[in-house]
């Protein structure tokens, strides 16, 4: 590889697996203040990579790279090369709204439109000009995030009438119905009971066959739990008061757990604080 | 030291003069409630004298004519009273001035909200502020002199006084009242709905046209309603502009009379007391306040029936 | 068919076989955000175009006419010796009387609703009832004013008087006053009162020399703006007689009158070209009080809120 890979990026995908996403150098502004600096990273196909950290580690601005929705924020600037599936998509050339398609998101707070939950799961696919049945759709959707069984008798209700469980796994249904090869979930648990938690936890193994996920938490027993591979950020403190976030090691989810080769990351996991 | 009984602070230094403080207190608290009081009584005020004539109108002229009549020729020596005249008038020029003000406020409020940088908005907003602020008279002389003249050059069947300049001036009246209220209806819609819409891959238009709008659709509907109460009720621009000559129909190009310019020929002559004039006066002013009181309660309770929560 | 998630291959689809469920069309869609946005801009745009028309053709038509003589002279069968003085001084006496009366009475209504008021079905009935009267249409107010102050209480104000007019239009404005007065009060934090209370101060006493100075200036923003609502207002001085043809200025409180909202009506109201330049003339003054009352609410809207900084 041409780029300059610095030692503390541990090459955690030694396998010839294919590279579903990379990250180069990857830094990020808000304004004048970095907040992430230079993250090297590779997550492979079918996996589950989890990103855990104290908070402002940055974590999740990295995860909102890959769907580029730091666009959406004016001061927010990306530096450095994110390739999706070999191809370079953090320039001008890749359209965020494409890409968004193939990389799904699924949100900390459970986010449902105000519409049907019917609406709820079709509203990506008109948009995107899904040319199958839309029926049909909405079936397999809810299926694959095991939420058909509960709402089969109440889609034309609102999505807003689910419980928060329920509201959270609509979100995943509605990302897997654009039929995405990724989704990123930012924190999809916080904002759930341990009982929902497990399910989306479940859910999340079933839909690793199929597409690639990536996974914040600052839960550290839900990263051990369902991930493969794991990364810890940490931040540091500026000289302008703010935070800056940094990766300190990655590796797979055991060696982070039970071995790991930074002295920070043995803090973190052990909770001695974070 | 003994008890003291009077629950007095020790003598010494002070002397807080409680009692007075106290009686201060609840006298101004009687005089204030009363100006509080003086909206309820305003509210009185105006169905008591509206409910009073109404009844003395009505036993002189059958609801049955008032509300079946197709002529409104209450000066005349043949008498007709179809209110009826009065109303269509009145609503043709609301609708005209909705079909501007929907369109151009809902479309600056999403300009507002979503396009615009917050330094242009620092410019659009006091703008809109200034066309809220002109004082009804001046939109009348625009309409009537200068809207209906430039109207005239490509629609030459336009008379002098037309419902059709009136309704459009009107409309850009009331735009200002739909745009601000669209804009905080459209404000606070969360962010984590409009980052839902971008991360399944939709532009900027079909997030905002498939999920800010319909989440707002409670605000902006009573935003709608409010604002054709407001061209229901509104007085000068309509007198001025569209004309004092009751027709019945719906024909924008000629001269029409609403509701609110019956009530100004009548009152800017001299209307004695007890003259019949003078009390069709206050049947049509109730029939204008429960038009527009009708959908004043209908706004607030659309807004309270229909408002997504999101918390 | 029904596919089954968890028994498909780990090993990736073929590309190609997945994005044919969708044609994402993106130019046409792009297209359809380019016009979107041009109509979002263009109906903006078109809001400041009829402004600025508005205010051209006023100026264009009035500024001729506008002069020394239009300022100090009574209204005249002849557009070129008519003036706008008797108008004017007539404005100013509403003004003040409006302020006279609804200053004390919407702050003091407004002092009881958000200082005093438990929470019971009196205050929620007022609150329900302020938002209903502010939706009346004035021309009603006019019709109240008409009725009450000009006939009934015609040996107090002297029935189609200044006084008459004034207390309609107090009337009117009187909500605006009461909300603005209450919003400014909300706008003062609690540990102002609380460190009062603690001072074992009442409640009134607190009000009087705390919370209501800090309140001050955004009650006073309130009424300036509720003044310049009134300074146009028009129908409703209709309604309760304000003469159109005064050749005297106001002497008293039962004394006839007219305003400026009112001079302008009646020679927009006449058919000659002549009537319609005065006219003009006579808005540019209205809209010149207009833009010195909201120059003078804006500018204490600011030093409010450096205060505050």
């Amino acid at each position: 590889m041409a780029s300059p890979t610095p030692s503390s990026s541990i090459s955690a995908v030694a396998e010839s697996k294919s590279i579903a996403l990379k990250a180069e150098k990857v830094s990020v502004y808000y304004g004048s203040n970095l907040a992430v600096k230079d993250v090297y990273l590779d997550i492979p196909e079918h996996e589950i990579v989890a990103f855990i950290g104290p908070s402002g580690c940055g974590k999740s601005t990295i995860l909102r790279c890959f769907n580029r929705m730091n666009d959406l924020i004016p001061i927010a600037k990306v530096e450095g090369r994110i390739l999706f599936d070999g191809e370079e998509i953090s320039g001008k050339r890749v359209d965020p709204v494409e890409l968004r398609r193939r990389v799904g998101m699924v949100f900390q707070k459970p986010n449902p439109f105000p519409k049907s939950i019917y609406d709820n799961i079709t509203f990506g696919a008109k948009i995107n000009g899904y040319q199958g049945d839309y029926d049909e759709l909405v079936e397999r959707s809810l299926r694959g995030a095991a939420l058909w069984d509960e709402v089969k008798d109440k889609l034309k209700e609102s999505g807003l009438g689910l419980s928060g469980g329920q509201q959270q796994r609509l979100c995943i249904a509605r990302a897997i119905a654009i039929e995405p090869e990724v989704i990123l979930m930012d924190e999809p648990c916080s904002a759930l009971d341990p009982i929902s938690t497990i399910k989306v936890e479940e859910l999340m193994h079933d839909l690793k066959s199929k597409y690639t996920i990536v996974i914040v938490t600052h839960n550290m027993q839900q990263a051990s739990r369902v991930s493969d591979r794991t990364a810890f950020f940490n931040a540091i403190a500026t000289d302008k008061g703010g935070k800056m976030g940094y990766l300190v090691e990655y590796d797979k989810t055991e060696a982070i757990f039970s071995n790991p080769k930074e002295e920070y990351t043995r803090d973190y996991v052990s909770g001695r604080f974070g | 030291m003994t008890a003291d009984v009077t629950g007095d602070i020790a003598p010494g230094s002070w002397n807080p003069k409680r009692d007075r403080a106290k009686m201060v207190q609840i006298i101004v608290k009687i005089i204030f409630g009363a100006f509080a009081a003086i909206s309820i009584f305003t509210t009185i005020g105006i169905l008591g004298t509206l409910i009073f004539e109404t009844i003395a109108f009505f036993q002189e002229v059958s609801i049955i004519r008032f509300l079946t009549e197709t002529r409104w020729t209450p000066l005349f020596a043949s008498k007709q009273f179809g209110i009826f005249v009065l109303i269509s008038a009145t609503v043709m020029i609301a609708v005209i001035s909705v079909l501007v003000a929907l369109p151009l406020g809902l479309l600056s409020a999403v300009c507002l909200s979503e396009y615009a940088t917050p330094r242009v908005r620092k410019i659009l907003k006091p703008i809109l502020e200034i066309l809220a602020g002109v004082p009804t008279v001046v939109y009348g002389y625009f309409a009537l002199l200068t809207v209906t003249p430039f109207l005239q050059t490509f629609l030459p069947n336009l008379q002098g006084f037309n419902a059709l300049s009136a309704g459009l001036v009107l409309g850009v009246m009331i735009t200002p009242l739909v745009a601000s209220l669209s804009e905080d209806a459209l404000y606070s819609v969360p962010r984590s709905l409009k980052d839902g819409a971008y991360a399944l891959g939709a532009t900027k238009r079909e997030t905002v046209v498939s999920v800010i709008l319909p989440a707002a659709v409670s605000g902006i509907v009573s935003s709608l309603i409010l604002a054709i109460s407001r061209a229901v009720g509104e007085t000068m621009i309509v007198t001025l502009a569209a004309g004092a000559n009751p027709t019945l129909g719906f024909n924008p190009f000629v001269p029409v009379m609403t509701m609110t310019a019956f009530i100004v020929q009548i009152t800017a002559g001299d209307a004695p007391h007890g003259t019949t004039a003078y009390k069709t006066l206050f049947a049509v002013g109730m029939t204008l306040f429960l038009m527009t009181f009708a959908l004043n309660i209908f706004s607030f309770w659309f807004v309270r029936r229909f408002r997504e929560k999101y918390d | 068919m029904e596919r089954n998630i968890s028994s498909r291959p780990p090993e990736n689809a073929p590309k190609a076989a997945r994005e044919s469920n969708f044609a994402v069309n993106l130019n046409r869609r792009y297209m359809m955000d380019r016009i979107f946005k041009a109509a979002a801009w263009g109906a903006t745009i078109i809001s400041v175009i009829i402004l600025s028309w508005l205010l051209l053709t006023i100026l264009m038509d009035g500024l001729g006419t506008l002069n020394w003589n239009f300022i100090t002279s009574f209204p005249s069968r002849k557009a070129e010796r008519a003036g706008i003085i008797a108008a004017l001084a007539g404005t100013v006496w509403l003004m003040g009387l409006v302020a006279l009366f609804a200053f004390p009475i919407g702050v003091g209504a407004g002092i009881y609703l958000e200082e005093f008021a438990e929470d019971n079905w009196f205050t929620q009935f007022v609150e329900i009832n302020i938002g209903n009267l502010a939706g009346v249409p004035s021309i009603i107010y006019g019709l109240l004013g008409l009725a009450v102050f000009v006939r009934i209480m015609e040996p107090i104000t002297g029935g189609r008087s200044v006084l008459s007019g004034s207390l309609t239009i107090s009337l009117l404005i009187l909500p605006i006053v009461i909300v603005a007065t209450r919003e400014a009060l909300r706008a003062i934090p609690d540990s102002l009162r609380l460190a009062g209370y603690a001072l074992g101060a009442t409640r009134w006493q607190v009000v009087r020399s705390h919370v209501l100075p800090a309140a001050l200036p955004g009650i006073l923003t309130g009424m300036i703006l509720a003044l310049s609502r009134a300074i146009g207002e028009t129908a409703s001085l209709i309604a309760v007689g304000a003469a159109v043809f005064i050749s005297f200025l106001p002497e008293g409180l039962n004394s006839q009158f007219t305003a400026m909202p009112i001079q302008i009506y009646n020679w927009i109201s006449r058919p000659q070209d002549e009537f319609h330049y005065i006219a003009a003339s006579g808005i540019i003054v209205l809209m010149a009080a207009l833009l010195v009352m909201n120059g003078l609410a804006i500018y204490l809207r600011n030093r409010f809120q450096q205060e505050k900084l």
